[in-house]
């Protein structure tokens, strides 16, 4: 071996090269994405009454993949009166009953799974093994499990009966579609409502296509209908007199004009909103599995997760440490085409979110906040941003305080365990935090302090269909998944 | 030559940070994703082939044996395209008669010493035994660390040895083997990491198992080592080799522990004088595989034997 040469007093770089170069790994699966989708009321497709179509553009390459029906006041109005009558029926329905069609809707889902991963990415921009791995199994899941709870009601509060409210009017975002549909709509079906549900007008696809695995699964008509639109269809959709509860998942802002909106009309309402979580390290964590960690928090589906993990607290004495490991893994990060199997992060979901993290990014410079990028060519057309780090950052900058929606992290720094709590909880938000550390007792104490709703201990970004998900403070209010979830869909009686 | 005193393993570890078995696991699970297509698994599969350490440890072992081997190791396929593995691992008895084969090619000659698998012998026996393969002419040694003693706390012995293995090697280099199986813990496994790295030279190694446990090389413990290395090198500037071993049998396996090298540290280690596999069975594998990508047809199965007892 002609390696045994004195130690190189050179720079100590690791050299991540093009010397072994993957070469493209596109997935090649078809999306079947029709010309032109209508609107789903009473379990088939119609023309919107507005006879308007918006066009639905993929953020990959900018180019125009559909034509989406938008649904106006009229359309809405169609859409709670057939799940209002489908109510009647489906609403006496056993248990036993609505777990089948339930079961049949998740092995659906399952068997064109690699289908509607490729429609996913292709219509939100996330990286095909995230929805092929994350997004659409997870979404089969939450039908599993809800089918399974959907003759079980009775055990869920022993000696009371959870009795269904009636249609709900359901309103989703467009970072996980096809995964928020199926955390609105499998809780909602199992506990007897029907639904008049509104995707994301950047990201309807897998919803117009998800109502062909309800016709397939031969769901009765009227109980599941989709109006797409923009916020003009969302506010019908809540203001609608025949919505007996309203589920929003979204913006900080949307959800406090919704909750106005709703006051005073008795319908009921949860909300699950923005994030600002605090990812909290401790010098004796395992460093290398918490900088995975904080990678996986933040730069999942390019930031486009409300309870990432955006915000670092490291402890001062291993700040340095965590830095420069963060700045290696980010150069082994593969930005681009969210097709590609080996894509780690893809397409910023729109133009309009593109610009709005341009414009934090800028305010965090601005703020004299040091920003890290690694060097890395984006592809020339479509919404693509490199993963930022800001370190220095104090808890007064922009980036700091805003939730970015973005793959953009900033670090700050604490001293003690109290310090970390204070500058964890000092947001306006609560839904999520981190907590790394070696010590069992350490984690149990941060788990209590912590104003979030989920505290997730030496991991981050872990979801199951068993566990509640929700917020403090204005990250919203009620809870989805588990049985805690199943409450928010009825009433105790 | 050692530096460690009389601190616990407890402490050891302490010192160079704990492992998260859970973030380990879930790390390199994502290595087994990356899809690895066309020239790029062509280049992959042929850097792998020179990175073997073509090896028969048996009791059965003969001077004919061997010449086979290091036939093999020199000459994987018919296609002389396919580039000879890295070296030939075998027994020290059997240094000599692999001297015969490959010396003066760029095969090398590895020997495992040091009473390998169990390294249960009184160091004046190891360290004869490695003064011998090397006499014989062994370009590498590959030891055992003494796991009883690292168990029992004894840090300071176990560091002991490998110095004095290193000094019996001479200008050969050393493979330090850490029983991964044997020591268990991840955190176990980076402790007696760096133990091993503080004594060795930039080009020695460290390397996972004997091949002689139940459970060898896994892209876990693979990864544990390599970050390790990793540390171990910002800290110093000492280049420390990897070799994961035993258990690697398929050339997609050797992909994924490829992965994980050019993702963790980097263009520069990969290439064979900074990481090996130690295997057999996985030649043919490679072999089959790039034969595929070139002709664009797997071969009849009999073509490459299942087992390297046909090498």
């Amino acid at each position: 071996m002609p390696a045994k040469k004195s130690p190189r007093p050179a720079a100590r770089e690791l050299l991540f090269g093009d010397l072994w170069e993957y070469d493209p790994a596109p997935e090649t699966a078809k999306a079947f994405i029709d010309e032109r989708y209508g609107l789903f009321i009473n379990g088939r497709f119609v023309a919107p009454k507005t006879k308007k179509y918006f066009d639905s553009i993929s953020p990959r390459n900018e180019e125009k993949l559909s034509e989406i029906a938008l649904a106006g006041t009229a359309d809405v109005d169609a859409a709670y009166q057939a799940a209002a009558t489908a109510f009647n029926s489906w609403s006496k329905l056993p248990g036993t009953e609505r777990a089948k069609y339930l079961f049949r809707i998740a092995r659906l889902l399952q068997d064109r799974a690699r289908e509607f991963a490729v429609a996913e990415t292709l219509d939100g921009g996330k990286p095909i093994k995230e929805s092929r791995d994350f997004d659409v199994p997870m979404a089969a899941a939450h039908f599993f499990y809800h089918a399974g709870w959907a003759d079980k009601l009775g055990y869920v509060t022993p000696g009371r009966t959870l009795d269904p409210l009636g249609v709900i009017g359901q309103i989703i975002p467009w970072n996980f579609p096809l995964l928020m549909l199926a955390w609105k709509i499998a809780p909602a079906l199992a506990t007897g409502n029907t639904v008049v549900l509104k995707p994301a007008e950047t990201t309807s696809i897998t919803a117009l296509k998800f109502a062909s695995i309800l016709q397939d699964a031969g769901l009765p008509p009227g109980v599941v209908n989709f109006v797409t639109g923009a916020g003009e269809t969302g506010s019908a959709v809540v203001n609608h007199p025949l919505a007996a509860k309203i589920a929003f998942t979204g913006s900080t802002a949307v959800g406090k004009a919704i909750q106005r909106a709703l006051a005073g009309t008795g319908k009921r309402l949860t909300l699950e909103l923005g994030g600002k979580a605090a990812n909290i390290v401790f010098e004796d964590a395992p460093i290398d599995q918490a900088v995975e960690g904080i990678i996986n928090g933040i730069f999942f589906n390019q930031g486009h997760v409300c309870c990432a993990g955006s915000r670092l607290l490291v402890q001062e004495s291993i700040a340095d440490q965590v830095l420069s490991k963060l700045k290696i893994r980010l150069r082994t990060l593969r930005t681009g085409d969210p097709l590609d199997k080996n894509t780690d992060i893809g397409a910023i979901n729109s133009k309009a979110q593109l610009d709005r993290i341009r414009t934090l990014v800028e305010s965090g410079v601005a703020e004299g906040a040091e920003m890290y990028q690694p060097a890395c060519s984006l592809p020339k057309k479509g919404y693509y941003f490199p993963p930022t780090l800001f370190s220095n950052v104090s808890q007064s900058h922009r980036v700091a305080r805003e939730e970015i929606f973005g793959p953009v992290l900033s670090i700050l720094t604490f001293r003690t365990p109290e310090e970390a709590i204070e500058k964890a909880n000092n947001t306006h938000y609560g839904l999520s935090a981190g907590v790394w550390t070696d010590k069992g007792s350490r984690i149990l104490k941060m788990s209590t302090e912590l104003k979030a709703g989920v505290v997730w201990a030496n991991t981050f970004n872990k979801f199951d269909p068993t566990s509640p998900f929700g917020g403090y403070k204005e990250s919203g209010f009620g809870r989805e998944g588990g049985k805690q979830g199943l409450l928010d869909y009825a009433q105790l009686k | 030559m050692a530096t460690q005193d009389h601190r616990t393993l407890r402490g050891f570890i302490n010192d160079v940070g704990p492992v998260d078995q859970v973030g380990i696991d879930e790390r390199v699970a994502k290595y087994a994703t990356r899809s690895i297509k066309k020239n790029a698994k062509v280049f992959g599969l042929r850097l792998a082939t020179t990175m073997v350490d073509l090896t028969t440890l048996e009791g059965k072992d003969t001077p004919g044996k061997v010449a086979s081997l290091c036939q093999k190791a020199l000459h994987p396929h018919d296609d002389r395209d396919i580039p000879p593995t890295a070296a030939v691992c075998v027994y020290p008895a059997m240094v000599k008669h692999a001297a015969k084969h490959v010396k003066g090619t760029s095969v090398k000659i590895a020997s495992v010493a040091t009473a390998f698998p169990s390294g249960q012998a009184p160091l004046k026996t190891r360290l004869a035994e490695v003064r011998a393969a090397v006499a014989d002419g062994a370009d590498e040694i590959d030891m055992v660390i003494n796991r009883g003693a690292f168990l029992a706390g004894e840090l300071a012995l176990v560091q002991d040895e490998i110095a004095a293995v290193l000094e019996a090697c001479g200008d050969s280099t050393l493979k330090v083997i850490l029983e991964t199986s044997e020591l268990e813990t991840y955190d176990n496994i980076r402790a007696a990491s760096f133990l091993a790295m503080q004594v060795l030279r930039p080009g020695d190694f460290i390397k996972t198992s004997t091949g002689k446990t139940n459970l060898n090389a896994t892209l876990g413990n693979n990864q544990v080592m390599l970050e390790a290395i990793r540390d171990h090198y910002f800290a110093t500037g000492i280049e420390i080799a990897m070799k994961p071993a035993g258990g690697i049998r398929t050339a997609k396996q050797a992909l994924h522990f490829l992965i994980a090298v050019k993702e963790t540290l980097g263009d520069a280690w990969l290439n064979n004088g900074r990481y090996r596999f130690g295997a057999s069975a996985l030649l043919n594998d490679l072999v089959r595989q790039l034969v595929k990508e070139k002709t664009g047809h797997y071969q009849a199965p009999y073509t490459f034997s299942e087992s390297s007892s046909a090498y």
